[in-house]
């Protein structure tokens, strides 16, 4: 047995300890030496605050009453902190961002910085967690009486209270020190969280240490334990689907919403990384902590008395086995637990109530606004000193007139409850821009009244408030609204009837709040910028053009920060604008900026309202917001115009590269026809001359010489007229100053004498051709003879140049509604792809062949008078043999009517 | 402007994306995996805890190694900000 004296001096010395370690830590931050202070384990440590003198005591007492149950408290989290990349890491980047000082602060600033919001979040708070805190003080006393009294399995202490008094006091007095040191930097707290983790050690190793006595040293090993599991009362896991569905929810949902895990989950986290490394390292601290509790459980139902405590076996088991050393151990883990979890809550708690109800209120009473003299700062840390204190005397208080009898999980659980009405807010606001103020606040009362309805009002027992005829028949005999079974529908589990409940109306009128509520400008703005919070880590602008005083600026943030750190920051400011002194331009961004330094301070809410107050009026308006909506999409108006414009610049590049290299193809074809017309004039020059001088010299020639050399001379004067009639007729073509006798006639005519035209002259091409009448039978109304002039080309140029051994020429008439197309194909081997382009160019030949005889100049001319026709002329590709085809209107277009 | 992502990404990249999907599906599986024992309906405490801690230990084990790929994907602006008011993220 070990004095009761030598315990209480070991326990003080555990507390000089931490104060040792809180002082240590916060002097080497003072000096800038962070190191391992802020490393991945600390966090991870400093995330046992989840595990209280509940988990410590209360889940061995859990087990031993409902077996496997209490795992629930502890797989919940696990899926949360696994399934970080979800949730957590979205709202480590808004608590970041935003400079978020706690859940209340978190709801308030992402429903358009409502004070409300943060009023409702924190009142619930208080409430929720004031029975919690109840709950360390009874345990701590609790675990005190065992040590003190004769009869250590089943401690009756009359000065219980007082035991409970000095641990309030102790524990206000350390968060106090520890707690409040400065309002600076996003609210870190180096000395508390470096003690917490030292304490989150502590617990474990007296946890291991106990389990590995139970089961090595009371029990044979792991085998002989499950053995004494299967022959213990807990053998058979009776499941209950229902409540194991519902603690596990409960478990996970209360892990981010309770007010101290988001301080040291969101508030005092360093770096993202650490979550990372946390996902793992949390689950596997809960899996250690859990590992030993059945054996303990089972240890103790098994050898100590019927009718001892089982929440209190932790202790009492090392005890009767006379381990006098180990109890004490596990006395201070059970001590840490409930310190640090008291110690986090009571600074969590005292930033909101300081933040959204001390402030407010002093800020108003205040009526001329911030800029007049009074350390704010002082007031501040006042303020959350005082709510330290409160809140732990209210803990007290709830410990003293509750009486402490009731199983603590009981009131663990009731407490998750009320602290979880937040999470529909929570979560929508991160991940819904839809959600509104309205919806928020709806819900957050809805649920939290619900709770207070079914399960925490209920839990004082019959005759408080609520007397036993109303918890049996509802308030006045109306059986629909029975405290545990409302809208009459009975048989469920109190604590599953109260969660689904609460959570349901709450998320409902959350929903329905939001659907038909309308939110202000702040609102949507906070709104897109939580939600969307990866896409701009950057600062939204809630602040647009009002002019501001630097020096009213100054003198709040001074009174803020305190004036060193206020006058680095406008001085860092002013040399960033580019000017000298502490008097930066108060330009919107400045403003923004100060507004998030202050908000790690006071908290959104109050230090919008504090700017507004010197800057007058609201800050954001919807014209603000187009505004901000017409930038960004001005911007992006400019960029995707820039992006058509280039792209119209690379095709009009293209282009003159292709007229570019159309244009040499050109001038290396006018070169080579300047030689062949050259040629082609010169030889019948040549014969002409020739023949001429002959005819000159008269003599010795015969009758039938002359007629012959004549009709050579004759002959070749022809082939030059027809020559310069091609030229001029293609210059008067080009120059539109042809006259087109229009009349009706039919196609089959014009076809019928191109043909007989082509065959009846002297070059009588051997082409064989086919033709469709039944489809040449239209009338069309043009120009017969320039029509025709097109068709004995194309005849012409497939009897020149059809290279089959057997021409054929295939003429098809197709009438579309309108027009007429006429395709010329022959059975030749079809134009490569890279001349096609160039066939109707003038002077344009595809071979040398002297048998042409041409000047290069029909289909430019055939193409001339398609077009004056109204019509087309155009290669055929991909037939596999040459094809041309003619596309005509088949009535006279009205604007060339009206020429 | 908001950041684009890409539609194809190099192999590195994929393997990035398929880990951030496995980060989000492996609470899902958690949570089927512990809500099983409801489909038995308990049975015995003793196979119970084992079946219990085992899936624990997997959650665990594919946790380690999803945050350690992880880790130092997400590119991480804000610097830290435990010392003084006038560095922090703003």
């Amino acid at each position: 047995m070990v004095p009761f004296n030598l315990l209480v001096i070991v326990c003080l010395l555990y507390v000089g300890l931490l104060f040792l370690v809180a002082y240590a830590a916060e002097k080497r931050a003072q000096q800038g030496r962070i190191g391992w202070l802020r490393s991945p384990l600390v966090y991870t440590l400093s995330l046992s605050v989840y595990c209280t003198a509940w988990t410590f005591y209360g889940a061995v007492g859990y087990a031993a009453r409902s077996g496997l149950e209490f795992v629930t408290i502890y797989l919940g989290p696990t899926l949360v902190m696994v399934g970080w990349w979800w949730a957590l890491r979205k709202l480590v980047r808004i608590g970041r961002t935003q400079r978020i000082t706690s859940i209340a602060d978190l709801i308030s600033s992402r429903y358009g910085k409502s004070n409300s919001l943060g009023v409702i979040v924190t009142m619930m708070a208080v409430i929720g967690t004031t029975p919690y805190i109840a709950l360390q003080l009874q345990s701590v006393s609790l675990s005190f009486a065992v040590f003190a009294s004769d009869q250590p399995l089943n401690p009756n202490l009359p000065d219980l209270n007082a035991t409970a008094l000095w641990v309030a006091a102790g524990l206000a007095f350390f968060t106090i020190i520890f707690g409040t040191r400065s309002l600076d930097a996003n609210e870190r707290h180096h000395g508390v969280v470096t003690a917490i983790a030292l304490e989150a050690v502590v617990k474990l190793a007296a946890l291991l240490a106990v389990g590995t006595f139970v089961v090595w040293g009371v029990a044979d090993g792991p085998i002989d334990i499950l053995d004494r599991i299967e022959a213990s009362p807990i053998a058979i896991w009776d499941i209950q689907p229902d409540r194991w569905i519902t603690l596990t929810f409960l478990a996970a949902v209360a892990f981010m919403c309770l007010p101290r895990m988001f301080q040291v989950l969101v508030v005092e986290n360093v770096s993202e990384r650490h979550l990372a490394t946390a996902s793992w390292a949390f689950p596997l601290y809960l899996l250690l902590m859990s590992l030993f509790v059945v054996p303990i459980a089972v240890v103790g139902l098994s050898t100590l008395p019927a009718g001892t405590n089982p929440d209190l076996f932790v202790l009492t088991v090392p005890l009767a086995f006379d381990a006098g050393g180990l109890a004490m151990l596990s006395f201070l883990g059970g001590f840490s637990s409930a310190t640090s979890m008291v110690i986090v809550a009571a600074i969590a708690i005292s930033t909101m109530v300081s933040n959204h109800i001390v402030m407010p209120i002093w800020l108003s009473l205040r009526g001329e606004g911030a800029t007049m003299s009074g350390d704010v700062r002082q007031i501040v840390l006042l303020s959350r000193r005082v709510s330290i204190g409160a809140v732990l005397a209210l803990g007290y208080l709830y410990f003293r007139f509750s009486g402490g009898g009731t199983a603590l999980a009981a009131i663990g659980l009731i407490s998750f409850t009320g602290v979880v009405q937040v999470f529909p807010a929570l979560i929508g606001g991160i991940f819904w821009r839809g959600s509104t103020r309205i919806g928020a606040a709806g819900g957050l009362i809805t649920g939290f009244t619900v709770w207070a309805y079914t399960m925490f009002i209920p839990s004082f027992g019959e005759g408080f408030i609520m007397s036993a005829a109303m918890l049996a028949d509802g308030p006045w005999g109306i059986d629909w609204l029975r405290p545990h079974g409302l809208f009459g529908i009975d048989g469920l589990d109190p604590l599953v009837h109260a969660v689904f409940w609460s959570m349901a109306l709450n998320t409902l009128v959350f929903i329905g709040g939001s659907l038909l509520s309308f939110p202000n400008p702040l609102e949507r703005l906070q709104g897109a910028q939580f939600v969307n919070v990866f896409e701009h880590s950057d600062a939204g602008r809630g602040w647009f053009g009002r002019a501001a005083e630097a020096e009213d600026l100054l003198v709040m943030a001074q009174r803020i920060m305190g004036p060193e750190q206020a006058q680095a920051l406008f001085q860092s400011e002013s040399n960033a604008q580019g000017r000298e002194g502490y008097l930066p331009d108060a330009t919107p961004d400045f403003i923004e900026k100060l507004e998030r330094e202050l908000t790690g301070s006071v908290g959104s809410a109050t230090a919008h309202a504090m700017l507004g107050q010197i800057i007058g009026g609201s800050s954001v308006s919807v014209h603000d917001l187009m505004a901000v909506a017409d930038e960004t999409a001005q911007m992006l108006e400019y960029s995707s115009q820039l992006e058509s414009k280039s792209q119209e610049l690379a095709r009009t590049a293209r282009q003159l590269r292709d007229a570019n290299q159309k244009l040499k193809e050109l001038s290396v074809q006018k070169d080579a026809f300047l030689s062949q017309i050259s040629h082609e004039l010169r030889t019948p020059m040549t014969s002409i001359r020739a023949f001429s001088e002959i005819l000159m010299d008269g003599s010795g020639r015969n009758q039938k010489d002359h007629q012959k050399y004549s009709s050579i001379i004759h002959d070749e004067t022809i082939r030059l007229t027809r020559l310069l009639d091609d030229l001029l007729d293609l210059s008067v073509l080009e120059n539109g100053q042809v006259t087109l006798n229009y009349v009706t006639a039919n196609l089959s005519e014009v076809l019928e004498r191109a043909i007989a035209a082509v065959a009846s002259s002297e070059v009588g091409y051997d082409i064989k051709i086919n033709r469709d009448t039944n489809s040449e039978n239209v009338m069309v109304e043009t120009d017969t003879d320039r029509l025709r002039q097109v068709f004995i080309n194309l005849i012409t140029n497939a009897g020149k140049y059809c290279d089959a051994g057997d021409p054929k020429l295939e003429i098809r008439v197709n009438t579309k509604t309108g027009f007429l197309q006429i395709d010329f194909v022959d059975n030749g081997c079809g134009i490569p792809k890279k001349s096609q382009e160039l066939i109707f160019e003038k002077f344009s030949r595809l071979s040398d062949q002297a048998s042409a005889g041409g000047a290069g100049l029909g289909l430019a001319i055939c193409r001339e008078i398609m077009h004056r026709l109204g019509g087309n002329i155009s290669y055929l590709p991909g037939q596999g043999r040459t094809a041309f085809r003619v596309t005509m209107p088949q009535r006279r277009a009205l604007e060339k009517a009206a020429e | 402007m908001q950041t684009k992502h890409p539609l194809f990404v190099a192999q590195d990249g994929y393997r990035l994306r398929r880990a951030k999907d496995a980060a989000r599906l492996l609470p899902v599986l958690g949570a089927i995996l512990i809500l099983m024992p409801i489909l038995w309906g308990g049975g015995a405490t003793r196979l119970g805890i084992v079946f219990v801690f085992a899936v624990w230990s997997g959650l665990i084990i594919g946790a380690f190694f999803l945050s350690r790929r992880l880790k130092n994907s997400d590119a991480n602006p804000a610097k830290d900000t435990s010392t003084g008011a006038g560095n922090g993220p703003v």
